[in-house]
């Protein structure tokens, strides 16, 4: 360390003089420099401008008041929220069925073309039965509530909602010690975790960038609420009457997408407090004027940019995972698949979980690709060629309860899609983004650590209270 | 504050005698007598009034080191050749954006003749908040109160007198979209940067407290970095915990940004 000039006094004499002084004055010294600006700012605009015209009703002032209110901020975002859920979750079952029997049907011509051609049976078994079956549940999985979900999100953007609900956030990330910009950049994550990583660029102090871009995980992307709300509509709603059971769906949707909320801001305040010290900095941001907004572009932004983007992707890690799927439940050792073996040596570590050797195996295929993991599980369980033709969530729910589902098995899987760890996508996008390696594995063991512990905690305690 | 380098770019000549021939023409941005620093919020009408003053003779390149554009003009005003300097838009100076480090390094250490303040007059109050923060660096400062015409329109009258008593600078109204009060925004402008008028800006009082502790540390930075420019602003800092700035102290960049300003003022009097 140089001295910066001869004197009595060094940098480092400075400084620790700043750090007991700024003890002294105790927290938020930045926060009473800035209130001094407003209120001088306040004074001088009080003495020098004059409003004169009649105050016409001021309809966004009127939004804002209400939107960002202290009481009702909240209980609308919720609303929200649920609201968009329950478009998306009834608004894609139809086309999700008519996809998926249309895909299916198009897989009965090929194997039959496949035969006519006088193809072996393991070729048609690994091209259909595994990356063409891989490749059509995800679309017909992933396709349509995409194709409602973005839109609906793009046009909460295009409103210009989104900012309002960074501004009724901005105290609990004070709180968390993260940036308040970090709102919209968890926004993006609801789609894709790694377009959310990479939106951390708006966040400009690298502390609370990191912090941003490490919990960005806790988000739940587009790869794994379907995996949520066929296991919320499965398990959860169908223990409630009918008339009652799409909104409990919805409810426990957005209770996962509040936990992870709420993981988010608690991770943030970890790290702030131990790895990535210090408090959050002040920003500026302007609510802008509310729009109406421009469909078209809506439509495009939402449909080309995002719904197609992350419909290709998860198509290309599918294929493969599907072919891989396909190789272990038909290539044998002695008596039993590789995946019977996999599945009974990692079936203890599934259990401490609440979870099972299955669907350990699930999660360590679908690293690329989190959209293949309920396909995945279902296959295993069915232990032969291919993942499942379904054609209904009944069906489902009676292939998981024979293999010894609860509704703590389901809770437990829920939980553990939403914490575990970034898909392989996002990993290499935080690599990216940080060009780190440390950072790079931090975010991929907190978030396991946290998995592991959550689900374990939960799975004892619901064993002890005797729900499975 | 990272190595201004933004003060190696305004290093050229100062002194009209220095003729440039890097440029040619007549938009010869490097010979001039004072320099100009265009601060301002973001949406306030800047770049317009940028325009309005230096016209064509403008050129546009990046800051040193850094991906955000930097734009330079020249406008002649009395005789005097102005260089005028568009700084990033920015609503503050105390979060570590690159934009706001940009800002802020060129009016600690570019040392611009005087700092014009662009401001949104239909949302004054909000834009305040900018100006006293550079209030508190620099004292040549002109207040800019742009976008008059709509501000009128929403029947917001602005006392410029009454808020230039208040500020302790001054403030000129304009609509730069219609080239309105931009003879009167030269004029106080040649006299800020020629120091025909010299300011006396009321700042905000801090609380007692916060004061004391300012008051303590300042003899001690001018003992350690001699020249310091604004020795209370680096130490609200260092009480804000700002880790540039800790940063630049501690390695001794702070000092060297001094010890080159005070080189090149030295220069502009010899």
């Amino acid at each position: 360390m140089r001295m910066a000039a001869s004197g009595s006094v060094s940098a480092d004499d400075i400084l620790a003089r700043a750090r007991t002084l700024r003890e002294q004055l105790g927290p938020g010294v930045h926060d009473r420099i800035t209130q001094s600006l407003y209120e001088k700012a306040v004074e001088v605009v009080s003495v020098g401008v004059r409003v004169t015209g009649k105050p016409k009703i001021d309809w966004d002032l009127l939004a804002d008041k209400v939107l960002t209110s202290r009481y009702l901020g909240f209980p609308i975002m919720l609303l929200g929220l649920a609201v968009v859920f329950y478009l998306t979750i009834s608004g894609a079952n139809v086309p999700s069925n008519l996809i998926a029997t249309g895909l299916f049907w198009i897989e009965g011509q090929l194997i039959l073309g496949m035969n006519a051609m006088g193809a072996p049976w393991w070729l048609t078994g690994f091209l259909i039965n595994g990356v063409y079956r891989g490749l059509a549940w995800v679309v017909s999985v992933m396709l349509p509530p995409m194709a409602i979900f973005f839109p609906m999100f793009t046009m909460l953007e295009d409103v210009g909602y989104l900012p309002r609900v960074a501004f009724n956030l901005d105290r609990l990330f004070r709180w968390s010690g993260a940036h308040g910009k970090q709102a919209l950049t968890m926004g993006m994550g609801f789609g894709c975790n790694a377009a959310g990583v990479i939106s951390c660029r708006i966040i400009d102090s690298p502390r609370e960038r990191m912090i941003a871009i490490l919990t960005n995980n806790f988000m739940l992307c587009n790869g794994r609420w379907p995996t949520i709300i066929l296991l919320s509509t499965v398990f959860i709603a169908a223990s409630f009457p009918p008339v009652w059971s799409s909104l409990v769906a919805v409810g426990s949707v957005v209770a996962i997408v509040l936990v992870g909320v709420v993981v988010t801001f608690l991770v943030a305040r970890l790290l702030s407090s131990t790895v990535l010290k210090g408090t959050s900095s002040a920003f500026h941001l302007e609510l802008p004027p509310y729009r109406r907004p421009a469909i078209l572009r809506i439509i495009h932004r939402s449909l080309i940019d995002r719904t197609l983007f992350v419909l290709g992707r998860a198509c290309v890690t599918a294929a493969p995972a599907g072919a891989l799927i396909w190789l272990l439940g038909n290539v044998h050792v002695g008596e039993t698949s590789l995946m019977s073996h996999a599945a009974s040596f990692l079936d203890p570590v599934g259990h401490f979980m609440g979870l099972d050797g299955i669907i350990i195996l699930a999660y360590i295929i679908a690293l690329p690709a989190n959209e293949i993991i309920v396909p995945t599980i279902i296959m295993g369980y069915l232990g032969a060629g291919g993942m499942l033709e379904l054609n209904s969530t009944g069906e489902l729910g009676q292939l998981f309860t024979a293999n010894g589902w609860t509704m703590l098995t389901a809770m437990c899987v829920m939980l553990f899609s939403l914490l575990h760890y970034p898909c392989a996508t996002t990993t290499w996008t935080i690599w990216r983004e940080t060009r780190s390696v440390k950072w790079t594995i931090l975010a991929n063991l907190m978030p396991l650590t946290l998995a592991v512990l959550v689900c374990a905690a939960v799975a004892r305690v619901g064993r002890l209270l005797g729900w499975g | 504050m990272s190595g201004c380098s933004t003060c190696d770019s305004c290093e050229p000549s100062r002194s009209a005698s220095q003729a440039s021939v890097q440029l040619g023409f007549d938009l010869d941005v490097d010979r001039f007598d004072a320099v100009v620093a265009l601060a301002g919020n973001p949406n306030t009408g800047k770049s317009t009034v940028f325009n309005a003053l230096t016209g064509l003779r403008q050129h546009t390149g990046n800051w040193p080191g850094k991906t955000v554009s930097r734009a330079e003009g020249l406008f002649v005003y009395a005789a005097k050749r102005f260089k005028l300097v568009d700084l990033p838009g920015t609503y503050s100076l105390l979060s570590n954006s690159t934009d706001e480090e940009i800002a802020r390094d060129f009016l600690l250490f570019g040392s611009p003749d005087c700092t014009v303040v662009v401001c949104d007059a239909t949302v004054l109050e909000r834009n305040l908040n900018l100006v006293l923060q550079i209030l508190s660096i620099t004292d040549r400062v002109v207040v800019c109160a742009n976008l008059i015409d709509e501000a009128n329109r929403k029947r917001i009258a602005l006392e410029a007198r009454a808020i230039e008593k208040e500020l302790g600078v001054p403030v000129v109204p304009t609509a730069a979209r219609k080239a309105q009060g931009l003879d009167h925004l030269q004029q106080h402008i040649l006299e800020v940067a020629t120091g025909q008028r010299v300011n006396q800006p009321k700042l905000p009082s801090l609380q007692p407290q916060l004061q004391a502790a300012v008051d303590e540390l300042v003899p001690e930075l001018l003992s350690l970095v001699p020249g310091l420019p604004c020795p209370q602003w680096v130490a609200m800092r260092l009480l804000e915990d700002d880790q540039k700035i800790e940063q630049a102290l501690r390695d001794g960049s702070l000092a060297e940004l001094v010890q080159r300003l005070s080189a090149r003022q030295g220069q502009a009097v010899a």
